[in-house]
């Protein structure tokens, strides 16, 4: 079994990074994770596993990076804030690294009100930064959050998210610097449309320095089609998907859209290889995992490094 | 200000039919200014039970009053010797005068027909606004007067989430961003260091992680 962190002896060596997500299902079935890990094995280098998200419940994050730990894949263990309070994430901190899980990717989550139970008391205990800062002091200091001494500290390569195409613009950027500070080592973004607008964020980043404080990888999700370029677009808060994008998808018939969208996908990884401080991917293929492997090919990406 | 919403009528139909003779008490303070338990709503909630006995060929004896204050005994007073002709007490106090009534008269049964909301402003007629949580600790001078707990909904005290678009919030998008507000705020007040600030996790034990609050001031006693 793997000891440490698979993504950060990748990063640290000064590989391109490649992650994946995997969602866990709606059901005790554990066939599920362990078909989608088996399915990314060997073409990425770890899988971020989804808690909750939007809001759904499902298959507990912990217990799906557990399965895949034991397929001998590295996985990236999400937790949001929104369920549970400052005793229940540290206890499953310290329960994650004793399972061998070596990185952690620090959310607040999305709100409940999105998901299938509405009706639940929105926790938000601590908020992402927070939660940075509280693995960071975990795994350094050997400390709980009022200063308790552990007996062991956790193990974990910490991650967080940044989303340049959120509000106000200038602040993306300022927002990123406090995770860096409070104790991030990687960032995995927003899906990536707007090359233009990510390549602003990143010059602002590394006015700052940021890149060379922290390694950033780049989230892709491939479109399926039109319609879900458009849906996307229009629907989901914080996405910012150009005109020109979706005229693209429609441009071609229906049958050749999803050819379309992993040529985009494909496309735009070049294009992020090229930006000074982007050192990875992050694929979020939502219910279509299968089809990683075939875009990390094309893009030239593979073999992983051992 | 607190702020309160008149339950549904026939919720409030239901809650009061085992009585015949009931004491409808509005309050003159808060709930008055919110339209929701003053003395005009008293009157409106009076004639409608009336009217719906009338239809139902029940028997309901009313009679109305309201207090200044339904949570400050000097002003409850006034229904001692009054309450005891009545069966129940239709209070369209908040909660918190409801308990106070209940407390002073425990053998009459209290019944609330206001749902209390929270704390807030009178935006503009007809408009009211959550913009206090009671947390304990207030930090406002910290996020351009605009409190990151009751108008983000995530309560993040480093905010805002990738949500934020446009200024609005995305879970409620009719509002603005909370946030949006705090860093325009301190853009325009020249207070940009304040956003670079992590802010650590906030003390609840303020709020509502010990149960009952109270407050204890011997030089008012």
């Amino acid at each position: 079994m793997r000891r440490e962190s698979q993504l950060k002896k990748v990063l640290t060596a000064g590989h391109f990074a490649v992650t994946a997500e995997c969602g866990p299902p709606k059901g005790a079935d554990p066939e599920s994770v362990i078909k989608k890990g088996r399915l990314l094995k060997g073409s990425v280098d770890s899988v971020n596993v989804t808690d909750n998200q939007t809001g759904v419940v499902r298959l507990c994050s912990l217990a799906a990076c557990a399965l895949l730990k034991q397929e001998g894949l590295d996985p990236v263990l999400q937790m949001v804030t929104r369920d549970r309070n400052r005793i229940a994430l540290q206890s499953d901190i310290l329960g994650a690294s004793a399972l061998g899980i070596r990185n952690i990717l620090c959310l607040s989550g999305d709100h409940q009100s999105f998901g299938n139970q509405p009706q639940s008391l929105g926790v938000f205990d601590l908020d992402s930064i927070q939660l940075i800062s509280t693995v960071h002091q975990m795994r350094d200091d050997s400390q709980i959050l009022g200063g308790e001494a552990l007996s062991q500290g956790p193990d974990l390569f910490i991650g967080a998210a940044a989303n340049p195409f959120a509000d106000p613009f200038f602040y993306r950027v300022i927002r990123m610097a406090k995770k860096v500070r409070a104790g991030a080592e990687f960032i995995q973004t927003q899906c990536i449309y707007n090359l233009d607008r990510f390549k602003e964020w990143m010059s602002q980043v590394r006015d700052r320095g940021l890149h060379d404080q922290v390694y950033i990888l780049g989230g892709l999700t491939p479109l399926k089609s039109a319609k879900m370029a458009e849906y996307m677009g229009s629907q989901v808060a914080g996405m910012d998907i150009p005109e020109k994008l979706v005229a693209r998808m429609k441009g071609v018939p229906p049958k050749e859209q999803r050819r379309e969208g992993l040529k985009i996908c494909v496309e735009t990884i070049q294009a992020l290889r090229e930006i000074e401080g982007v050192k990875g991917i992050h694929l979020m293929a939502i219910e279509w995992e299968e089809v990683v492997p075939e875009i990390v090919k094309e893009a030239g990406l593979l073999p992983r490094p051992n | 200000m607190i702020t309160a919403e008149r339950k549904p009528l026939d919720e409030i139909i239901t809650m009061i039919s085992p009585y015949k003779k009931l004491l409808i008490v509005g309050c003159g303070s808060c709930v008055a200014e919110c339209a929701s338990g003053g003395e005009k709503e008293v009157g409106l909630l009076g004639s409608a039970l009336r009217m719906d006995a009338r239809l139902t060929t029940r028997e309901l004896e009313t009679r109305e009053i309201t207090l200044e204050r339904q949570c400050v005994y000097e002003f409850i007073d006034q229904l001692t010797g009054l309450i005891d002709q009545y069966e129940a007490v239709l209070s369209l106090g908040c909660g918190a005068g409801v308990q106070a009534v209940a407390e002073v008269f425990p053998r009459t049964p209290i019944l609330p027909a206001l749902n209390t909301l929270f704390l807030g402003q009178t935006k503009e007629a007809g408009l009211w606004l959550e913009n206090c949580r009671g947390c304990g600790d207030c930090r406002l001078h910290l996020f351009a007067a605009v409190c990151p707990i009751s108008r983000c909904a995530k309560q993040l005290f480093n905010g805002p989430c990738g949500g934020s678009q446009g200024g609005h919030c995305e879970v409620h998008p009719e509002v603005p961003c909370a946030w949006d507000l705090v860093v325009t705020g301190l853009e325009t007040q020249g207070r940009l260091d304040l956003l670079e600030t992590v802010y650590p996790p906030a003390d609840w034990s303020k709020k509502q992680g010990v149960g009952f609050r109270r407050i204890v001031r011997e030089d008012q006693q």
